[in-house]
């Protein structure tokens, strides 16, 4: 192989031509989805499926989903670099945290590229800290996004500098190394950081006081949904990063992380979301019938084809209820399928809960002489998307490729 | 502060449509159109993009003939008084939509809108458009806008503005002629086209004023006012139906059905 001077040490790829070929597949998305978003940028919004009804879209569904999704990140740093020294158990994760990292930051990364199309004047994007508006979620969420991505980049920096060509350079090890000592300190700054972005994005639909399908009381300046995103996004999170986890394996045909470790995400992930669905079904209870009645809305008022009652009903019992009691059953969690196939199912409830709370919310109507209508996005939509999980999906096998992701990566493979 | 819970000026302007006296005629909205130099496409029949900063709405009574009532009910921005921030105000990340507290006017800064559409997913009442095209007239047409209002460039939001710069021109005239700068009182361009004179403008805070007084009559109702977005636009309606639909007291029978 060309590149096995760059592969670590004792592990073994597939040929270079084959992976060279599933990165020509992946730029291939990237370049679709390049190609449309310049034209949106170029020709403007009108290429969308967005309209004056529905000021958000897929756009903003796919970010609010892909960052709850990369939380595994920032709750995996904290639970590794801040609990583990109180509860030891912890220190399993030390086997999956770098691709917790990456994961982490593709998702915020390719997340604000997206946001880049979302706004109509994107050269006015840095406005958003010059006059920021301090009472806004959104502008919590600005700062709060380009702080912590800057953190991701900093955490994925010494995993880069790990490969083992760059180890070779004395300036970039000790760099590295400083970098990894310090870790600790930016993982609880991403933690912080990260715990507020999750729930300033619950904030931007909580906050909408004229719109009582999205409204929310709350404590302080934050309304529920605030809580109730960042509970999703650390119990969906670890779920996702697992998920990615296992998709390597069967790719790769190898066993990257000992059983033990997703046996721990279950544990962590069954649990959270154990008190994530229990106050969402409180919440939804309220909301349903004392809140909204008090704005002359019920329960019916807000779900209309294709935007029906199933929705509600996968989200928080399919998605919520059934994948909490399989993780939380030891029994159940022995299941390499129900394990996984309830990580997916937490990792569907998330997203379905962004999809609401971004276009169901505003679908339904407000004034009584108003007409439903249905968002259908276009293809100058979906290839931005599509691309930013090609995007995610070429960083992870690059790093897969040339980085020493798995620690245990060389014992777990003795043949390799 | 005032009873809304927020800083207010002595003045605080608002608007009464009197529906009773409402024909359809639209003429309140081409006379907008014209006045605030709206752009517009050759095919407009995509309503969920075309820019109508007032809009007129045809409600009816949901009841078999005989029966059947109708009525039109033209819908500017609200300018809601929502104590501490108007919905759109609150959520604007770039402070690019603003109440101004010494009129009660909320304007939108165009040059500062980073077209964002958060205002547009938290008003309720659809008041705000976006320019999802770079603005255009035919010929001659771009000969014939208004030099007092700026045109909006693609990606930025709009709406009504009250015809702001009306205030401003009355305002320049008042100062030019010594008068006092907080008696000055106009009329937007929708009042002033309308032939049925359905619509009165004027200082909310002035007991003396038409609007003030229309605005206690037993006739009067505000758009959704269950959702404590305290419009300063009210509505007049001798149709009970009318006012309940106003604040969604009996959607299910009459409004959300229909769609």
């Amino acid at each position: 192989m060309m590149d096995k001077a760059l592969i670590p040490e004792g592990v073994k790829r597939c040929p270079l031509p084959v992976f060279g070929i599933w990165l020509l597949v992946l730029l291939a998305f990237i370049g679709w989805g390049v190609y449309a978003g310049v034209a949106v940028l170029i020709q403007a919004l009108h290429l969308t499926g967005l309209n004056d009804y529905f000021g958000f879209g897929l756009y903003i569904t796919a970010d609010l989903a892909i960052i709850a999704l990369g939380a595994g990140a920032f709750f995996s740093g904290f639970l590794y670099y801040g609990l583990s020294r109180l509860f030891p158990a912890l220190k399993e994760l030390h086997k999956i945290i770098n691709l917790a990292v990456i994961v982490g930051f593709v998702c915020y990364t390719g997340a604000l590229a997206v946001l880049l199309l979302e706004v109509g004047q994107p050269l006015r994007a840095w406005f958003g800290y010059w006059h920021a508006n301090v009472h806004s979620m959104l502008t919590e969420v600005i700062f709060c996004i380009t702080c912590y991505a800057i953190v991701l980049v900093i955490e994925y920096v010494p995993i880069i500098l790990s490969n083992r060509k760059l180890e070779a350079i004395r300036s970039a090890r000790v760099f590295g190394h400083t970098l990894h000592d310090l870790m600790a300190i930016f993982a609880l700054t991403g933690t912080f950081l990260s715990f507020f972005h999750q729930g300033s994005l619950g904030g931007v639909a909580g906050v909408l006081f004229a719109r009582p399908f999205a409204y929310r009381t709350g404590f302080f300046i934050w309304p529920w949904t605030f809580f109730l995103f960042i509970l999703s996004a650390i119990a969906s999170g670890p779920a996702f990063t697992a998920l990615v986890c296992r998709s390597m394996e069967a790719v790769t045909r190898k066993k990257l992380v000992d059983r033990s470790v997703y046996e721990l995400i279950a544990k962590i992930v069954g649990t959270l979301l154990s008190i994530y669905i229990v106050l969402k079904i409180v919440d939804t209870v309220y909301w349903a019938l004392f809140q909204s009645p008090q704005f002359g809305f019920n329960l019916g008022d807000y779900y209309r084809a294709p935007y029906g009652m199933w929705l509600l009903f996968v989200e928080i019992i399919v998605c919520g209820v059934l994948p909490t009691a399989a993780l939380l059953y030891p029994r159940t969690r022995q299941s390499n399928i129900v394990m996984f196939l309830s990580f997916l199912l937490a990792c569907v409830g998330v997203t379905i809960n962004r999809f609401v709370m971004t276009i169901q919310a505003i679908a339904a109507p407000v004034m009584p002489f108003d007409k439903w209508e249905v968002y259908v996005p276009t293809v100058y939509e979906w290839a931005p998307i599509i691309a930013m999980i090609a995007y995610c999906a070429l960083i992870l096998s690059l790093s897969y490729r040339y980085l020493p992701l798995f620690p245990r990566e060389k014992e777990l493979n003795p043949t390799s | 502060m005032s009873e809304q819970g927020h800083k207010q000026g002595a003045v605080r302007f608002g608007m009464v449509i009197d529906l009773d006296k409402c024909t359809g005629c639209m003429a309140c909205s081409v006379a907008c159109q014209a006045e605030n130099n709206i752009s517009f496409r050759e095919d407009e029949s995509n309503k969920l993009r075309s820019i109508s900063w007032m809009e007129v709405f045809y409600l009816d009574n949901d009841q078999d003939y005989a029966n059947y009532q109708y009525t039109y009910l033209p819908r500017p921005c609200m300018h809601c008084d929502a104590p501490h921030h108007a919905p759109c105000t609150f959520v604007c990340p770039v402070n690019a939509t603003t109440r101004d507290e010494e009129n009660g006017i909320v304007g939108h800064i165009y040059p500062r809108c980073i077209g964002c559409r958060y205002c547009i997913v938290a008003c309720p009442y659809h008041a705000r458009d976006f320019n999802w095209w770079d603005p255009a007239w035919p010929e001659p047409m771009e000969a014939m806008l208004n030099p007092e209002v700026s045109p909006r460039m693609r990606g930025v939001v709009e709406k009504c503005t009250f015809c702001h710069h009306r205030l401003l021109k009355a305002r320049a005239k008042a100062f030019l002629e010594e008068q006092d700068l907080y008696e000055v009182t106009y009329m937007p361009a929708c009042g002033e086209a309308c032939p049925t004179k359905a619509i009165s403008f004027g200082n909310l805070n002035d007991a003396e004023s038409q609007v003030a007084k229309l605005a206690k009559d037993p006739r009067a109702f505000r758009l959704l006012s269950k959702l404590n977005t305290e419009p300063k636009v009210y509505y007049l309606s001798k149709h009970e139906w009318v006012r309940k639909q106003g604040d969604k007291h009996f959607q299910n029978s009459n409004g959300n059905k229909r769609g």
